[in-house]
């Protein structure tokens, strides 16, 4: 029998296995990383930073909704110095190959970032171009292909790593913003950030959130993701991490057929902090059932009418 | 931070009044090293998010949690029976720390936030006052648990049906009048712990209060968790319940 491959390329740049954990649910790493090793990911997309340090918005900050979550968080982080001191150096240590998330309010700011990121050990730059939850989030960037494209040709300039844009779901037309992306000089896509939602306490008749409105991720969004996911894939050759409710091993499946070359896990840590090793193993098993060799046999593979 | 992710049987489960549930699990991997003060995150079935719940007290290897039913979480878990396996994470947060158990200490607690003064009243034995404050006699709850543990145990009601008819910190002001107190524990509704923070302030008694937040993570990876607090040189910033907290000294509390 042979152990099938589960190491896929993404950008130049080796992953282990397809399984990332998702951009501001995992941290730095460094609370996870107590239950087990994080060489064991695929790789790590930390928390968005910005280019000074960040408080975050006032609690509450996250509210349950069926089969899913909302949050709120905007973003607090010690700012891109800070983590290039304090916690990267941790992180490669674990043996994880880094992806840093930024975020900005203007494209200085983004590209800024990008220039001092490009000289550290980070392994890739995702351009959180979609965070729906502070104005200075991105996701004014992320709606129209003219600021896509903009902010992607000048980050592009200063950015020695390869470049995945995280695309944001609240959109017309996603395929079209990938493709805009991609002609900018995007190296890989990522999508989808969360959606924006909102819920109201009936008896106090005040929204849960205190930011009134936030991003909705988990179970809930994952057919809209997987449908991105696929319209994305058709009009792009560049890889896709694709994420949005990824909780089972099933879903990691589903996702990589619609057209996901890796899958990111965020929301379902919270339920089993251990999923992404599980989903790992279930999609090793998966392939060894199915005698494929190779787990990119998978990408893109859907049967469709 | 030393947390694990278990599953562990229910061995005892009461319900010492309507909507009250007072469970025990066997859980060595968390009952063995957790201090008062300290919670859990447990998972109800399906639900996105584990329930926060606090640690009520924690003996050899058994565990016991105590929880009042407000929502699909707590209504899920409270139809648990003896000998079904839950899955919990713990022990989670900085709990209560502690200077001198042979001093005097009072440990004010409101509604559901009286069940985590069990285990951190317990090391005081009988030089631990306990106020307990409720809305009414019929929601009154683990008297007996706290005189078993040895203390001087008080009670108030805000309508007066059982004890001192009044607020829980009307007990606390007589208390402090009576004689030295050591420190003050809380844990309760936002403003009966800011009550006792301006007393203790006013008489210069150190204060640890454990607070509340919806959470998600619950180990300080999400930063859903956050309350504002105050540092010595003035600025503030957003710590986390979950993993600074719960307890917190009632001075760096920003209301
Ligand atoms: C550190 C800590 C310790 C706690 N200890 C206890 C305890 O010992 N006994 C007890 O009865 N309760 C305790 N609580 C409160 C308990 O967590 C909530 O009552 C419970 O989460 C409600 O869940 P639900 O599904 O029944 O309600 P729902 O309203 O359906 O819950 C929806 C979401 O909101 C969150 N939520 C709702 N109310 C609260 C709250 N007051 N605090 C935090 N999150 C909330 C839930 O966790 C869930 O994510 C504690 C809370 C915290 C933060
Ligand atoms: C608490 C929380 C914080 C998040 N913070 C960020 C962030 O800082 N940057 C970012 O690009 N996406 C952020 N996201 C979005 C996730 O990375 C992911 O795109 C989204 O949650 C969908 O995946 P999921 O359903 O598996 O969680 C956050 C999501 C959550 C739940
Ligand atoms: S709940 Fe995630 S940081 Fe506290």
């Amino acid at each position: 029998m042979v152990v099938p491959n589960l190491a896929v390329n993404i950008a130049g740049v080796t992953l282990a296995n397809p399984v990332v954990t998702a951009s501001g649910t995992f941290g730095f790493g460094r609370e996870y990383g107590t239950l087990y090793s994080l060489a064991e990911l695929g790789a790590i997309a930390v928390k968005g930073l910005t280019l000074k340090e960040r408080p975050g918005n006032a609690p509450p900050r996250v509210a349950e909704t069926p089969a899913g979550m909302l949050n709120s968080v905007g973003l607090q982080n010690p700012g891109v110095d800070a983590f290039i001191r304090e916690e990267l150096p941790w992180l490669k240590e674990q043996g994880a190959v880094v992806i840093a998330n930024i975020a900005g309010s203007t494209i200085e700011d983004y590209c800024a970032m990008a220039e001092c990121l490009s000289d550290t050990a980070v392994d890739m730059i995702e351009l959180n171009i979609s965070c729906p939850n502070v104005k200075e989030g991105g996701v004014a960037f992320g709606t129209s292909c003219d600021s896509v494209a903009a902010i992607t040709a000048a980050v592009r300039g200063y950015c020695r790593k390869p470049l995945i844009v995280k695309l944001s779901p609240n959109v017309t037309d996603i395929a079209e913003i990938a493709v805009t992306a991609v002609d900018n000089g995007a190296d890989a896509l990522s999508l989808i950030n969360t959606l924006l939602g909102m819920r109201v306490d009936i008896q106090t008749r005040r929204p849960i959130l205190a930011n009134n409105v936030g991003g909705l991720s988990g179970p809930a969004v994952r057919p809209i993701a997987v449908r991105m996911v696929w319209q994305v894939h058709q009009r792009v050759n560049v890889p896709i991490i694709g994420m949005g409710g990824v909780a089972t091993w099933e879903d990691a499946v589903e996702m990589m057929l619609a057209g996901a070359n890796a899958i990111a896990v965020g929301t379902a840590l919270y339920l089993d902090p251990y999923a992404p090793l599980k989903i790992k193993q279930g999609v090793a098993d998966y392939l060894d059932r199915s005698g494929m060799a190779d787990v990119s046999e998978l990408v893109g593979a859907v049967q469709v009418y | 931070m030393s947390f694990t992710v278990t599953t562990c049987p229910l061995v005892e489960a009461r319900a010492p009044r309507a909507d009250l549930y007072d469970f025990t699990v066997c859980c060595p991997e968390i009952a063995r090293i957790a201090t008062p003060g300290q919670f859990i995150m447990v998972r109800c079935g399906e639900l996105t998010l584990r329930r926060p719940i606090s640690i009520c007290d924690a003996e050899g290897d058994l565990l016991r949690f105590v929880f009042e039913v407000r929502g699909a979480g707590t209504a899920w878990l409270a139809e648990r029976k003896v000998g079904d396996i839950l899955d919990i994470l713990g022990p989670q947060g900085n709990g209560f720390t502690f200077d001198d158990t042979s001093q005097p200490a009072v440990f004010v607690g409101g509604g559901i936030g009286i069940f985590p003064l069990l285990h951190a009243c317990k090391p005081f034995g009988t030089q631990a006052t306990v106020l307990l404050g409720f809305r009414s006699a019929d929601l009154v709850s683990m008297l007996e648990d706290f005189q078993a543990a040895g203390a001087d145990v008080r009670l108030a009601t805000d309508n007066g049906t059982a004890g001192h008819h009044g607020l829980v910190t009307d007990l606390l002001r007589a208390r402090c009048d009576e004689g030295p107190v050591s420190a003050i524990f809380a844990c309760g509704p936002k403003p009966m712990l800011r009550a006792t923070a301006a007393i203790a302030e006013e008489w210069e008694i150190p204060c640890q209060l454990s607070l509340e937040q919806r959470m998600a993570c619950g180990i300080g990876a999400c930063l859903g968790c956050a309350q504002k607090i105050r540092h010595p040189d003035g600025t503030e910033t957003y710590a986390h319940v979950c993993s600074d907290g719960p307890v917190f000294d009632a001075r760096v509390v920003v209301w």
